[in-house]
């Protein structure tokens, strides 16, 4: 018996890959644009586990471990600012920051 | 295998529909709750390519630790006034040409990429956690003590963010 071909799981990272990638880029409010993200962050990480089963190699895996560690990271730091931001700002919204200075 | 093929497509097709939840809902705290549905679709998958570890990290990390820290900082924030918005897609021609070189790469990539020569002739073996761990402590060493700095790194950053300095 043959098993599921890659492509199906290459077509579904593609798939959560630009509906993520549309979040981003059509959303506006910041906690939702940082979920898409974790979306894109999911694809990819679909992407090495499959090719890792396929290939029967563990490296795969290993950087998916990081990734996801990776990940967790740019989630922490990036609500830290979030909060931040709202403190100074009261808004979520991305086209109502547009200077740098505090 | 039949039954593979069945969860796989149960499992793909509601990671679709949540993530598509995800992206278009109004309220954050209805989008962190696809996307917990959203994640572990994929932890499932994870399961389906033999790799039971990743999908338990995938259900610890993600639904335990970084959604509960998506919900904290919604509820910390006041939720009504500034966080609701109505998803109109507006006119954007840069996100969208954007997004379609994007959807036509991928394309490209699964369809003329020479995937399908890539294919399992039988299920493999499931990766044990003891080689998992004994490779990342042998030779992943190096990447995973960096790995280790930077999560120290972004605790600390995200503490000194989030400190209101005005009292």
């Amino acid at each position: 018996m043959e098993s599921i071909p890659v492509t199906w799981f290459v077509a579904l990272s593609a798939i959560l890959f630009l509906i993520g990638a549309s979040g981003v880029l059509l959303r506006k409010n910041l906690v939702i644009m940082l979920m898409s993200l974790e979306l894109i962050f999911n694809a990819v990480n679909i992407n090495l586990v499959a090719f890792s089963y396929y290939l029967q190699d563990l490296t795969g895996q290993l950087f998916a471990i990081f990734s996801i560690t990776i990940a967790a990271c740019e989630v922490a730091v990036a609500l830290g600012i979030l909060i931040a931001l709202v403190r100074n700002r009261r808004t979520f919204s991305a086209d109502e920051i547009k200077t740098l200075n505090g | 295998m039949l039954i593979e093929y069945i969860l796989f497509i149960i499992f793909a097709v509601i990671a679709i529909m949540s993530s598509l939840c995800v992206v278009t809902l109004r309220n954050p705290v209805h989008c962190a709750g696809y996307l917990i549905v959203t994640l572990l679709q994929v932890a499932a998958l994870f399961l389906l390519c033999r790799s039971p570890f990743l999908a338990v990290v995938q259900v610890f990390i993600y639904v335990g630790a970084v959604l509960v820290l998506f919900l904290f900082v919604v509820l910390l924030i006041d939720v009504k006034k500034a966080s609701m918005e109505i998803f109109k897609p507006k006119h954007r021609p840069l996100a969208y040409g954007v997004l379609a070189i994007l959807l036509i790469e991928t394309l490209v990539v699964i369809f003329v990429g020479g995937l399908e020569k890539i294919r399992l002739a039988a299920p493999g073996a499931e990766v044990k956690v003891e080689t998992i761990g004994r490779e990342l402590f042998t030779s992943y060493i190096f990447p995973f003590e960096i790995v280790s700095v930077v999560l120290l790194v972004a605790m600390v950053g995200a503490i000194v963010m989030a400190i209101d300095r005005r009292g």
